[in-house]
């Protein structure tokens, strides 16, 4: 009577469950994003090295003189004060004006305007400013900001250049803030509410607090991408000369004040222009420090988020 | 017309307790859709009453409308008379900011702030301006949401810490803090297991000596088991598909689930409905 074709549940559990099979699309797809994060780091990693190769005999034979002398037609003499001393001042700009008008559209658009065509039309054109290419921008400063309101800017000054990268910027600084925001839990502020907190309380006690790590990381990001802009500035007035005096005095406010500035992105284009072998290494050695800079700003953004992070 | 209209259950108490909210005529839309109808439902102090019915059929709107959280929702419009101790809610001096300091609000899913248990509790005090005595302000709130003895050596710590149900006994606590008169509940154990369930009923029981509380449930023997009165809602679907919200019975919780007066309602409890 027993038939032993019929197989027993425990069988059928088995045929079931093993066997594996093998998943060739899956593995395909593996394979290809491997390759192509592979690909973007050996660029990557082949840039860096080489950047550093060519620059690093610079750094080492002149040392800190390289960041500290001024720009000079002589290769051997030439330094980047006056870029750092002109990036920084800008970025002062970028984080002075950038950041909080930025942050208070973001409130403004995220937590109190309706949701009507207008706030919809209005959030649309911010995504689309931001993805204007930067030399829009450097034609926008130099008409506004160089020619129209030369009397207050001075014209070609780094005051210029600095309200065109704030600009530039600002949509970025609007979409990250206004994501940050949006992140934060409908939980939250209906908690918030639900205590008598008014909506200014709701964003100031429970909102901001819980989004203010994303846009730190998200500002820091910003003022990064605006450091390595060149663009705008080649139109908005920085200098593009091979030597230019120098201010004065040695203070930020100096070079803030002073009529001729030029940037960090600005000297490696220009040297790059040069016909001259030493001007290749001291390109190399530019971006090598430009490079340096950008992986500080980056840390700082990473420190920032988890710091504010760990406190909740 | 079948529209189906409230009647009171025969056999309401003849000591009744003061009115805290008396709902008339109570319509709520969102944008073109009418989401409750035709309200009406007397809150007395010191009692619980219970919201009961379907998904959907407009419970925690109607909830929503006693502490004018539905301001929040942009297209949401509240129509008829919301009367709380005789003021109505929705007249055109009344600050909703002020209406939830009086009238407390516990949520479905536990939503503590990302904040320490301390600052969890005396967010509210603190924005209405209590300066001094915040510490004893905290330490009596939890201890009526009967968290005080489980948190009392780690109030520093953040409230995310905590367990499910302690997290939902912290916004109890929360809702407390700023000494409202009233607590609404919006399922206030649903995301909760038995245990946990057991000690918010428990808690409820013993608030409602100090505290007016309207909770929504669509737990049978939750409401059953803690009410004093039951509101028993429906969806009312018409020829055109549309879903209205529809009170259908209000009465004493005892004499509902033992001899409802409607149809509906026996369906609904017995578990023959939906
Ligand atoms: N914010 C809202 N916008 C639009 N419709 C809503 C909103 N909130 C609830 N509704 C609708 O109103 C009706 C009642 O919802 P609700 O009060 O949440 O019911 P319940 O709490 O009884 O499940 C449902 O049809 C729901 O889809
Ligand atoms: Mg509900």
């Amino acid at each position: 009577m027993t038939n032993r074709s019929v197989p027993t549940t425990g069988d059928l559990v088995a045929g079931a469950l093993k066997g594996r099979r093998l998943d060739v699309g899956g593995f395909v797809l593996v394979v290809g994003l491997l390759l192509a994060l592979l690909i973007s780091m050996i660029v990557l990693v082949t840039l860096i090295a080489d950047m550093i190769q060519q620059g690093l005999p610079v750094l080492a034979e002149r040392g800190w003189a390289f960041v500290s002398t001024p720009l000079s037609p002589d290769a051997h003499d030439a330094g980047i004060v006056q870029g750092i001393m002109g990036s920084l001042g800008l970025m002062l700009f970028v984080v002075v004006i950038a950041f909080p008008v930025g942050v208070a559209s973001a409130i403004y658009l995220e937590e109190y305007a309706p949701d009507t065509r207008l706030t919809r039309f209005i959030v649309a054109n911010v995504r689309n400013l931001a993805g204007v290419p930067s030399i829009v921008y450097g034609l926008l400063g130099l008409a506004i900001f160089v020619k129209l309101l030369g009397g207050i800017t001075g014209g070609r000054t780094l005051i210029s250049g600095g309200l065109t990268l704030a600009i530039l910027v600002l949509p970025i600084m609007i979409i990250t803030a206004s994501e940050a925001l949006r992140a934060v839990p409908m939980a939250i502020r209906e908690a918030a509410f639900g205590v008598g907190a008014t909506r200014w309380e709701v964003i100031r006690y429970q909102v901001l607090p819980v989004a203010t790590p994303a846009i730190l990381t998200g500002t820091v990001l910003t003022i990064a991408r605006a450091f390595g802009e060149s663009a705008p500035l080649l139109l908005s007035g920085a200098v593009l000369s091979l030597f230019f005096a120098s201010p004065s005095g040695a203070t930020l406010w100096d070079f803030v004040a002073h009529e001729k500035y030029t940037a960090l992105p600005i000297i490696v284009f220009n040297w790059a222009r040069q016909p001259q072998k030493e001007f290749v290494a001291l390109t190399a050695a530019a971006i090598v420090v430009l490079l340096a800079i950008l992986l500080l700003v980056n840390a700082t953004a990473i420190v920032l988020r988890d710091r504010f992070e760990r406190r909740t | 017309m079948n529209r189906i209209d409230a009647q009171p259950t025969s056999g309401a108490s003849d000591t009744d307790r003061p009115l805290v909210f008396d709902v008339q005529g109570l319509n709520v839309f969102y944008g073109d859709f009418h989401a409750v109808r035709d309200v009406e439902l007397p809150v007395r102090q010191n009692e619980i009453t219970a919201l009961i019915g379907p998904s959907g059929c407009g419970k925690s709107t109607v909830l929503r409308s006693l502490n004018r959280m539905n301001d929040l929702i942009p297209d949401a419009r509240v129509e008829g008379q919301v009367a709380y101790h005789g003021v109505d809610l929705y007249g055109p001096e009344v600050d909703p900011v002020q209406v939830r300091r009086h009238i407390g609000m516990v949520f479905q899913k536990p939503n503590p702030f990302p904040k320490s248990i301390y600052d969890n509790v005396a967010f509210g005090p603190k924005i209405a301006g209590v300066r001094s005595g915040l510490d004893d302000v905290v330490e009596d709130s939890l201890k009526r949401a009967a968290l005080w003895d489980e948190v009392k050596g780690k109030l520093s710590e953040s409230a995310y810490a905590l367990s499910g149900g302690q997290q939902q006994r912290l916004c109890i606590a929360r809702a407390i803090a700023t000494r409202p008169d009233v607590i609404l509940m919006d399922e206030p154990a649903s995301a909760l297991d038995p245990i946990a369930t057991l000690r918010i009923e428990e808690l409820m029981f013993e608030l409602k000596e100090d505290y007016t509380i309207v909770v929504v449930t669509h737990n049978m023997q939750q409401a059953a088991r803690v009410s004093d009165r039951t509101a028993f809602f429906t969806v009312e679907v018409g020829e055109d598909g549309t879903r209205t919200g529809v009170l259908v019975e209000f009465g004493d919780t005892s004499t509902m689930f033992t001899n409802p007066s409607r149809k509906e309602t026996e369906d609904y409890i017995t578990g023959r409905f939906g």
